[in-house]
């Protein structure tokens, strides 16, 4: 459904992404792991339309999708939380949902079905996000990326400044937004999480895709190699 | 007239220049600009109501029911054809063109209209006012523009708290970029901020002529008081506009009573304090706007 | 240096050489001195409409530069420069009032200026940078404000400069032309070695990246705050000779925002972020009002739409496009790298 195809992006004079290819299909998770500077925001952002490749293309459901701006690839059925949260402060929890809604795709998602989903929000819906603890404002974050009703949810790093538990918390919700069918493309950097709920992985290393595959046909040693790009790594994209 | 009479003109002043206030406060606090142009373009809007009084003889009053509509959608075009081209530049690009267009505003209306300063005919309106009391009377005219200021901002706030383009607007004043991947056409919704912006300029500048008289450089001095209601009130409330307009106001007509000449420096004095000793204004902003 | 790998560590094995100014640079200021030369002969030369235009050059010169300064390199983008032409033009009015030749009064105006451009910077630092704009206006219209009170000085209808109706016409207009020439020159000067000091490196820095100069160290309210003032000394001196060239002074005039507008439009033209863009600037400004200064609000309409124009699609101006396309630079700040 969602196809990369030898996306190449620069800031600047650095080079943050070389020919990375990827493929998602509906119901699927494809997780993608790698060091701090690796590429992996880079990916997500290039995706969501945020950066424009240099070379490379983004198809979706067959189509092109490289030149359109961000809102247009929302309205098209892709949608990031992005790295940080990035709630607005001006906006109480349920303004920061509906503003999700901005692109009025149809689905099934919708406040009630949000707050169903995580039940202590409906009692505080009125309140400053401000107010909200890491994890709560993650949840807001992720509810109001829901309310899109994407096909493909982009997710980057949820895991930043969460406690463990709540790490855990937050991605328990995923297996139920897969069963109806959506496509997830999260980007983790803690690897042992990302593994555990992914159907797939790819692994960046300076902006290259060093590895991918099947969480169980992996092993440690293997993925150990291409996140940090010691010799004798296997794996497609590998370089000397 | 004594120091009731003055503080009281002096607070009606502040309607008039909280309306000049909230469209700079609006577009600052959206699209991040400071248009140099502002007061020009009010000055631009009440000669154009002129020309629609002449041409189509509607009342003064009701002027604005075809001023403020063109120019919301003058303000739409020029955010997204010229604001929003200056921004990508960088972001102080947008003072010089908003100057170089005031430069150019200026002299055309010279050019089209000559020096010569109007104002609008209102009639018997013009000097109608509301005796209070024997020593103070209100006039009308000073009067409606204060409510008009009032129901501005009003549903100026309504707009933005209760709707789902304000909420647009409000989000994406907060974070562009995340407002942009949830979704939000930002680059529409800046045009809609700025037709809104430029919508109040309109008033503005209708609210000048009815007011008192205008010439083609009256508008620099339109900015500057706009700009010190803003600063006085804080930047970033747009309730803040009508009490810096208010304060700003109080200043000039108190100074006006100590020194016919000295009303203007008294406010300008005033805003300077401010700056000094408060310089976040007086209203602390929770919200972007 | 070695050639060849060097086994420190520590040692950059760097196929480049950093020198602090190229070959051309050296001629550029070779030229630049022979021009200074050549145009103090002027006088002796040419008749008085040349010096005249002249005089006017050199202090829009003066006056662009200080813009420069603070646009270019602070990212300040000043209004209201004007208060410290006026002052700079009052300073030498009551100096003169009082016995001081007008001429000596100049390093007075450039003292005076600075000095009240100190506390002045605390009070408009506090503005951001989109509203610092309009603060200096204000600050500038309060100025003329208060001055127009002060009868003695002229009030709001002018008045005449004193102390130098004994002196030759021919000659007056020669010292003052001089006069004129040595500000500009000191003020090109003092660029140029301002910003080929310490100062100017932060000040490089701020310009192209005030958030990274900030974390790397710099002070940058303090260079911020330098550049103020030197901007405000250098229109106290544009002020001080405008007063001498004029010898009148009218209050609504020396304070006019028109001067702002003049400043930006040749900053805009000739290109912000080097010493040669007012330069550039300058000349093709003053060419520009040659022509067309009878057209009255035509020409200013020209002018309005040009900056306009420029500011959005040649933000570097003419000089900055011409410097990037031939890599050119005549003061030699900045380094340069060599290939070894």
């Amino acid at each position: 459904m969602l196809e990369v195809r030898k996306l190449s992006v620069r800031h600047g004079y650095l080079q943050a992404l070389t020919d990375v290819s990827l493929t998602v299909a509906p119901g699927e998770t494809l997780a993608i792991i790698g060091a701090n500077g690796a590429g992996k925001s880079t990916l997500l952002r290039s995706i969501i339309g945020l950066h424009q490749p240099s070379a490379g293309s983004i198809r979706f459901d067959g189509r092109v999708i490289t030149a359109l701006p961000p809102h247009a690839r929302v309205h098209a059925g892709i949608v990031l939380v992005p790295e940080g949260r990035r709630l607005f402060p001006s906006l109480s929890v349920e303004e920061n949902l509906l503003v999700g809604r901005s692109s009025r795709r149809p689905g099934s998602w919708s406040l009630r079905a949000v707050y169903d989903l995580f039940d202590w929000m409906g009692d505080r819906r009125q309140e400053p996000t401000v107010h909200l603890s890491g994890g709560e404002q993650q949840a807001v974050a992720i509810g109001r990326a829901l309310m899109a009703n994407p096909q493909v949810l982009l997710l980057d790093e949820l895991s930043l400044g969460l406690a463990p538990t709540m790490v855990r918390r937050i991605y328990g919700v995923l297996p139920e937004l897969v069963q109806k069918g959506m496509a997830v493309l999260l980007v983790e950097q803690d690897v042992a999480q990302a593994l555990r709920i992914a159907d797939r992985f790819q692994c960046l290393l300076e902006g290259s895709t060093t590895l991918e595959g099947r969480p169980a046909d992996a092993t440690t040693a293997t993925i150990e190699a291409a996140y940090f790009g010691l010799a004798g790594r296997t794996g497609p994209g590998s370089a000397a | 007239m004594n120091w009731i009479n003055a503080i009281v003109q002096g607070i009606l002043l502040g309607g008039l220049y909280a309306l000049f206030a909230c469209g700079l406060s609006l577009l600052f606090g959206v699209v991040r600009v400071v248009n140099l142009a502002h007061g020009d373009f009010a000055v631009l809007a009440a000669y154009l109501a002129l020309v629609v009084i002449t041409t189509t003889h509607v009342p003064a009053l009701l002027t604005f029911v075809i001023v403020a509509p063109l120019f919301a959608l003058f303000g739409y075009g020029a955010q997204r054809l010229i604001i929003q081209k200056s921004l990508d530049v960088s972001p102080l690009t947008t003072l010089l063109v908003t100057f170089g267009l005031s430069v150019v505003i200026q002299n055309l209306l010279l050019v089209v209209a000559s020096a010569d300063s109007h104002s609008f005919d209102l009639g018997s309106l013009i000097s109608a006012s509301l005796r209070v009391t024997p020593e103070l009377s209100i006039g009308y005219v000073p009067l409606m523009i204060f409510v008009t200021a009032i129901v501005v901002l009003s549903g100026l706030q309504l707009f933005l708290s209760r709707t789902a383009m304000g909420r647009a607007i409000r989000a994406s004043a907060d974070d562009q970029e995340a407002a942009s991947i949830a979704g939000v056409n930002t680059r529409h919704v800046f045009g809609i901020a700025a037709a809104i912006a430029f919508a109040t300029v309109a008033l503005a500048g209708l609210a000048l002529g009815s007011s008192s008289s205008f010439d083609p450089s009256a508008g620099p001095a339109r900015l500057v008081f706009a700009f010190e209601a803003v600063i006085i009130g804080g930047v970033g409330s747009l309730w803040g506009t009508l009490v810096g307009g208010i304060i700003l106001g109080v200043a000039q007509a108190v100074g006006a009573q100590i020194d016919p000449s000295g009303g203007v420096l008294a406010g300008h004095l005033v805003f300077l304090a401010v700056l000094a000793l408060r310089p976040q204004g007086l209203i602390r902003a929770r919200l972007a706007i | 240096m070695t050639r060849g790998k060097s086994r420190d560590p520590d040692e950059l094995d760097v196929a480049v050489r950093v020198t602090r100014s190229r070959r051309s640079a050296l001629w550029g200021l070779i030229g630049a001195a022979v021009v200074v030369i050549l145009l103090a002969t002027l006088p002796y030369v040419v008749y008085a409409d040349m010096t005249d235009l002249l005089v006017n050059a050199f202090i829009l010169l003066v006056l662009a530069s200080m813009w420069n300064l603070l646009a270019g390199y602070c990212g300040l983008i000043s209004v209201g420069q004007q208060a410290y032409i006026g002052v700079g033009a009052y300073t030498v009015l009551v100096l003169a009032q009082n016995g001081v030749n007008p001429y000596l009064g100049i390093p007075f105006a450039i003292v005076v200026a600075a000095a009240i451009a100190v506390p002045v910077s605390f009070l408009v630092f506090r503005l951001r940078a989109e509203y610092f704009a309009i603060g200096t206006w204000v600050v500038a219209e309060v100025f003329f404000l208060v001055l127009i009170r002060f009868r003695s000085l002229g009030g709001g209808t002018g008045t005449g400069l004193p102390g130098l109706a004994l002196i030759d016409p021919v000659f007056r207009e020669a010292l003052t032309y001089w006069s004129a020439l040595a500000v500009a020159a000191a003020a090109l000067l003092a660029t140029y070695l301002l910003l080929s000091s310490r100062m100017g490196l932060d000040l490089t820095a701020i310009r192209d990246n005030e958030v990274a100069a900030r974390s790397a160290g710099v002070r940058v309210t303090w260079a911020k705050r330098v550049v103020y003032v030197v901007s405000a000394a250098g229109c106290g001196a544009g002020g001080a000779l405008l007063i001498i060239s004029q010898l009148n002074v009218l209050a609504s005039a020396v304070f006019s925002v028109g001067w702002s507008a003049k400043m930006i439009f040749i900053a805009l033209i000739g290109g912000v972020g080097s010493i040669e863009g007012p330069i550039v600037g300058t000349a093709i400004f003053t060419f520009i009002q040659q022509t067309l200064a009878q057209s009255g609000a035509w020409y200013l309409i020209l002018l309005g739409s040009l900056a306009v124009v420029i500011a959005m699609f040649l933000p570097k101006g003419i000089w900055g496009f011409i410097s990037s396309r031939l890599n050119l630079q005549v003061f030699p700040v900045g380094y340069w790298l060599h290939q070894k």
